[in-house]
């Protein structure tokens, strides 16, 4: 369902991990790199460990660790895995129409 | 039946169990579901998975003071709530007094991309805070293998239940997942790989067109079970199961006590005492022979007696019973009026096997009666096959023999066939086997009623003529003759013509003694008659004897005056020569 709105006004995007793990340190740089060479100054991350706050898991339906949730622009996407795979990140995120 | 209350170390050595609170599965696994371990719920769509789930759940919660999360894979929380609410479960209550925590966790496929690794770190947490945060000591997982759906790699999948399951053993909770049946494994993922503690099946299907639930314990690790299929119901309190073994953990003393039947001549035939208290009495006969009669008879007695009868009656409105029963001198009206007494119509046709035997059980718990009367059992064969039919009276039977209540059925036998067969094979449940026939006489039929069998007594072996008054019933002796049993007028005529035969008799009797008498006053007549006559013929005998005497003698002198007169010289003596005996040597 590739979205041709390219240019939102900000990317709000939320990184699920549970404690300081390879994984989702690993993550979290993916995340990183993939926004700085696709999304310059348009995105916020926000990390959130749910060992420090688990009753957060059950607003984002977070049962998969790492997972990334795409708050804005709607819809409300999800990408679950250590986001290793760039180009599936883009898909999934829209940034990259799927083909 | 204390061991129902603490069943937790009962007949499996050390294996610790928790009760389910479900009405019958705690006495189907000895005790409940393995403590601290996990137990599978399998079955297909509709055969009450959840339900089971969070009937495990709230009683918990309500009834063992032990917390329980019900994480839901499928519904949402709300959802669960109204879904259960009809069986009197509120869980919304129970979610804010803090004993129940409801997680629903929605995995949508198309939401959801994968890149990379991952594993279900989240979903621990959640549970881990759900678990927390109520102290739960109990979990629900409904229906984990949703997520086989919603991730695509099941290789992470596998791992990480089996992870899963493995926490949950160790956090020490009680546990039930649910699980789809599938087609090639016992699950549709196989789950039964990673749960291997406890796993029941359910299993709805239709027999004869009537819906039956079941349940089995397929496998109870540590522990012995009962390894059947046990139907089981989804009433308005929830999920009930009827396992036919229940009379196996509570053996009952067989009663001595002796109770009269209402009929004085029948309790006579039953070795003067009448049935056994907390027996099973079959009455069984043809239509229209008087089976509710006997029933209601017993009935009478019983709450005379004070004691209180429930009466099913399968086949007619309570009404028509007891307008039917008035007719023959028996008032079932003031019985209930005064509370001993309680009438209950379900239509055989209204509900499957399972939910009658589930209201009888009901009616028994709660009117506590110690006469359950059945009328007619053989009613049931509408709506069941008689394999199940005969399941579901040994149930009963096994039921009202643990209570240690009289049961008393009535069975309509149909007409041409063994009279003697009763449809579905109760006979060897019952205790006391009363029959009554038709017997067809000289153009009418009346009624013959007689013991079959009576365990534990003297019975009489006799037929007796069974009749309906409108002051009750009687029995009457039935005449046994050359030409077999006489009954009703054939009875009548024939008891008649004996009395007459009696009176002939009796008169014949008296006229051959008076004849007799008269006999012998006439021949002592003639005796006197006869001897007078002797007397007279001896007096004029001797008469002449001495007038013949006195004439001979007189001749006598007369000759010797005439010799004397003529000197005559001697009587003459015989001729010479003739027959002298010197001759006679010489021939």
């Amino acid at each position: 369902m590739p979205i041709k709105k390219r240019n939102p006004k900000t990317w709000e995007l939320r990184l699920y991990v549970a404690g300081q793990t390879p994984k989702s340190l690993f993550a979290f740089a993916n995340l990183k790199r993939i926004c700085e060479d696709h999304l310059t100054g348009r995105y916020r991350i926000e990390v959130i460990d749910l060992l420090e706050s688990p009753h957060l898991a059950k607003g984002d339906q977070i049962f998969a660790i790492p997972t990334l949730v795409r708050k804005l622009p709607p819809p409300l996407k999800k990408i679950i895995g250590d986001l290793s795979n760039t180009e599936r990140v883009l898909v999934g995120l829209d940034i990259r129409p799927a083909r | 039946m204390a061991n129902q209350k603490r069943p937790v170390r009962s007949r499996a050595s050390k294996l610790a169990k928790t009760p389910t609170g479900i009405r019958g599965l705690d006495e189907l696994t000895g005790g409940g579901f393995p403590c601290g371990r996990t137990t599978l719920v399998v079955g297909s769509p509709g055969t009450g998975k959840t339900l089971m789930g969070i009937e495990f759940a709230v009683r918990g919660a309500v009834e063992q003071g032990e917390p329980g999360v019900i994480m839901a894979f499928e519904e949402t929380g709300e959802e669960l709530a109204a879904n259960v609410r009809s069986l009197g479960f509120d869980l919304e209550k129970l979610v804010v007094e803090k004993r129940l925590f409801v997680d629903h966790v929605r995995v949508e496929r198309h939401e959801i991309e994968e890149t990379g690794e991952y594993d279900l770190e989240g979903l621990f947490i959640r549970l881990n805070h759900a678990v927390e945060s109520v102290g739960a000591k109990r979990v629900v997982l409904d229906t984990i293998e949703s997520l086989f759906a919603g991730l695509p790699n099941p290789g992470i999948l596998r791992a990480e239940l089996r992870r899963l399951f493995r926490w949950l053993k160790d956090k020490g909770l009680t546990s039930l997942i649910t699980a789809e049946a599938g087609d090639r494994h016992l699950t549709r993922e196989g789950l039964e790989e990673y749960v291997s503690d406890c796993v029941i099946l359910l299993d709805h299907r239709l027999v004869e067109q009537v819906s039956t639930r079941r349940l089995r314990v397929l496998k109870y690790r540590g522990s012995s079970h009962g390894t059947n299929e046990y139907p089981f119901l989804i009433t308005d309190t929830g999920i009930s199961v009827l396992p036919v073994t229940s009379m196996a953990y509570a053996p009952r003393p067989a009663s001595t006590e002796r109770i009269a039947t209402g009929i004085p001549r029948l309790d006579a035939m039953l070795s003067g005492r009448g049935y056994y208290r907390g027996s099973m009495i079959l009455i069984s006969g043809t239509a229209g022979t008087g089976k509710t009669s006997v029933a209601a008879k017993f009935i009478e007695a019983s709450c005379a007696r004070g004691e209180r009868c429930v009466f099913l009656a399968f086949e007619e409105p309570p009404t028509q019973v007891i307008r039917d029963m008035g007719s023959i001198g028996i008032d079932l009206e003031k019985w209930i009026r005064k509370g001993n007494l309680k009438f209950t119509a379900p239509r055989p046709v209204l509900y499957g096997l399972e939910l009658h035997l589930l209201s009888i059980q009901k009616e028994v718990e709660e009117f506590k009666p110690s006469v359950v009367v059945l009328d007619p059992i053989t009613n049931f064969t509408t709506i069941g096959v008689d394999k199940d039919i005969r399941l579901m009276y040994m149930r009963l039977v096994s039921f009202l023999k643990n209570k240690g209540i009289t049961g008393l059925f009535t069975a309509l036998t149909p007409g041409g066939t063994n009279l003697e067969y009763t449809t579905v094979g109760i006979s060897s449940l019952a205790d006391t086997w009363i029959f009554l026939r038709d017997i067809e006489l000289g153009g009418e039929r009346n009624r013959g009623i007689y013991i079959l069998k009576s365990r534990g007594m003297a019975h009489s072996n006799q037929i007796r003529e069974f009749l309906l008054t409108d002051k009750g019933i009687d029995l009457l002796d039935v005449y046994l003759g050359p030409s077999g049993v006489l009954t009703g007028s054939a009875r009548a005529a024939r008891e008649e013509e004996e009395k007459t035969e009696i009176r002939r008799q009796e008169q014949e009797v008296r006229r051959m003694q008076a004849s007799l008498e008269r006999k012998r006053v006439e021949a002592e007549a003639q005796i006197a008659r006869l001897r007078a006559e002797l007397e007279n013929g001896e007096a004029e005998l001797r008469e002449k004897l001495a007038y013949a005497k006195n004439g001979l003698r007189a001749q006598a002198e007369e000759r010797q005056a005439m010799a004397a007169s003529r000197q005559a010289d001697g009587p003459a003596k015989a001729r010479p020569g003739d027959g002298r005996r010197p001759s006679r040597g010489r021939e």
